[in-house]
């Protein structure tokens, strides 16, 4: 942005003590210590429960016969060709699903006529559950990549369109005065004032549908893929290894976190100026 | 010379928040506009600024009519108002955007100081305090170098020793820019401190009531007896402006009125 802060002095650059105060309490490795104490527990507690021979870990493998599936996996490479597969889909399905969302709600938000011909529309077709659509795609697209790809991208629409839509019809009409009486054109008004103000909830929008983005990922690889983590799943299934099954899930945490944390790492520089809850929370 | 010819404002519901306003305002004159809730301070002042359209009558700054926000003229709004998304300098230089890059800092830098802020530059709003606050998007209002510089209620959120800083960093400003300033006020003792003029307006339809006139010595003390002899002129022209009455006087006939 041109309007960019100019620094005036270099003493200026003192940050906001009020986090690390706060953190000061328990320090930031001890809290993720913490919250590895339940799973780490659970998981030790169930190996020592199999290997005593207490139960026979058939149906829920212990964490040691989890990892050596989840080794073999990444070692022979089948892993990284299934994680690479899924990531393209829900990459190609959120920047098609995201893109659309973003220019729906942009627009029906700025343009009232434009809302009122369109929005009930989507908001019905909102309604439908969007695994409902799977029959009707693979009709039309086959059963290869695309209704994969369509399937996800009408996940992540809709989140992003409600929330952007959302973020642009509350933008503060006080903040926009400012704007007025600084005589910014049409085109400045947006730029300098509009995009910054509803660049938070569009932001956490995008991660909404990133998540769904995941969450339809499964379903379009349960309904028919030949590689993929969703295929990893129902290949399990059908030849009865539930390690495998743990291996694929405990993939799709990993994979899905490492998404979010990028999406967020990606975007926070954009909103560090925001006041807001999250450190008290 | 600002003047405001016959204006009027009727809202779209048909309230009449303003009805045939005339006023003459001299340049660098600070002239404080002050009455009950619901007398149109607010709604002439947007008027002024150009942010609402008059039902009737105009506004001409030096020759020129005002019909939408004006270069000439700045507004300091009730609220800080400040871009949260921008730091302290960044929301001072926002209205001088077009300026080359250097005279912007200069000119922020310089505002910044003038209201104590220069160490605060690199901040974010939320970091500052309500005064604080307050004082950038004075500066705001003063980099922008306007002839005419109003303010709704500026201080109006603020503790009573805030208040007294924020008017001498004001007249400060004041003296070295020399703006004409229209100031809204519910506060008698802020424009007693301030103002060249009080205008005591009343409401429904908001109109000017009585216009007193404060020739008192710079800086003001508070406690001087000439401030509190203004204070209680004031504070009787108010109680006159609050009673019912057949139809009001035009200020240049009631106006006049000393101590």
């Amino acid at each position: 942005m041109s309007s960019s802060p100019v620094a005036l002095t270099p003493a200026d650059e003192q940050p906001v003590p009020a986090a690390s105060r706060r953190s000061a309490f328990l320090g930031g490795g001890a809290r993720a210590a913490l919250g590895l104490l339940l799973p780490l527990g659970l998981a030790l507690g169930w190996e020592i429960a199999v290997a005593a021979g207490l139960s026979s870990g058939r149906l829920l493998p212990p964490p040691s016969r989890i990892a050596a599936a989840l080794w073999a996996l990444a070692a022979s490479g089948e892993l990284w060709m299934h994680v690479e597969a899924t990531l393209i889909r829900v990459g190609l399905g959120f920047a098609f699903g995201a893109s659309a969302g973003i220019l729906a709600g942009a627009l029906t938000a700025t343009l009232p006529p434009l809302r009122w011909l369109v929005d009930p529309s989507l908001q019905a077709l909102r309604a439908v559950p969007s695994l409902a659509w799977v029959p009707l795609f693979i009709l039309w697209f086959g059963i290869l990549e695309t209704p994969k790809v369509a399937l996800i991208a009408v996940g992540v629409f809709f989140p992003v369109y409600i929330g952007v839509a959302g973020a642009i019809a509350s933008v503060d009409r006080k903040l926009v005065e400012v704007g007025r009486i600084f005589r910014l054109s049409r085109w400045a008004l947006v730029r300098r004032i509009l995009l910054p103000a509803v660049l938070p909830a569009t932001l956490t929008a995008l991660r909404t549908g990133l998540g769904l983005g995941f969450l339809f990922v499964v379903a379009a690889e349960l309904m028919g893929a030949s590689e993929g983590l969703g295929y990893l799943l129902l290949d399990g299934q059908q030849f009865s290894k539930p390690d495998q099954i743990l291996a694929a899930i405990i993939s799709f945490a990993v994979v899905g976190k490492a998404a979010d944390a990028a999406l967020v790492a990606l975007t926070n520089p954009l909103v560090r100026w925001q006041d807001t809850a999250r450190e008290t929370l | 010379m600002l003047s405001i010819e016959s204006l009027s404002k009727t809202y779209a519901d048909g309230t009449r928040a303003l009805d045939g306003i005339d006023l003459a305002v001299r340049s660098a004159e600070i002239v404080a506009l002050i009455g009950g809730s619901g007398c149109g301070k607010t709604t002439l002042l947007r008027l002024v600024a150009g942010l609402d359209r008059p039902s009737a009558g105009r506004i001409v700054l030096d020759g020129e009519a005002i019909t939408r926000p004006h270069p000439g003229v700045g507004l300091v709004f009730q609220e800080p108002r400040l871009l949260p998304w921008l730091d302290v300098a960044g929301n001072v230089g926002f209205g001088i955007d077009g300026l080359p890059r250097r005279e912007r800092a200069e000119r922020v830098a310089h505002a910044l100081e003038r209201v104590g802020l220069a160490e605060h530059a690199g901040r974010w709003p939320r970091e500052l305090s309500g005064g604080q606050q307050q004082r950038v998007s004075i500066a705001r209002a003063f980099v922008a170098s306007p002839r005419v510089l109003l303010l709704d209620e500026p201080f109006s959120a603020l503790d009573a020793f805030t208040r007294k800083d924020l008017h001498s960093h004001l007249l400060a400003l004041w003296e070295e820019v020399r703006p004409t300033v229209i100031i809204v006020t519910h506060d008698v003792g802020e424009a007693v401190a301030l103002a060249d003029r009080a205008i005591v307006m009343r409401p429904r339809p908001g109109r000017l009531d009585d216009t007193v006139a404060l020739p008192l010595r710079r800086p003001r003390e508070p406690a001087a007896p000439a401030s509190e002899a203004a204070t209680r002129t004031i504070l009787a022209a108010l109680d006159r402006s609050l009673r019912p009455r057949e139809a009001s006087r035009a200020p240049e006939l009631a106006g006049g009125s000393s101590f």
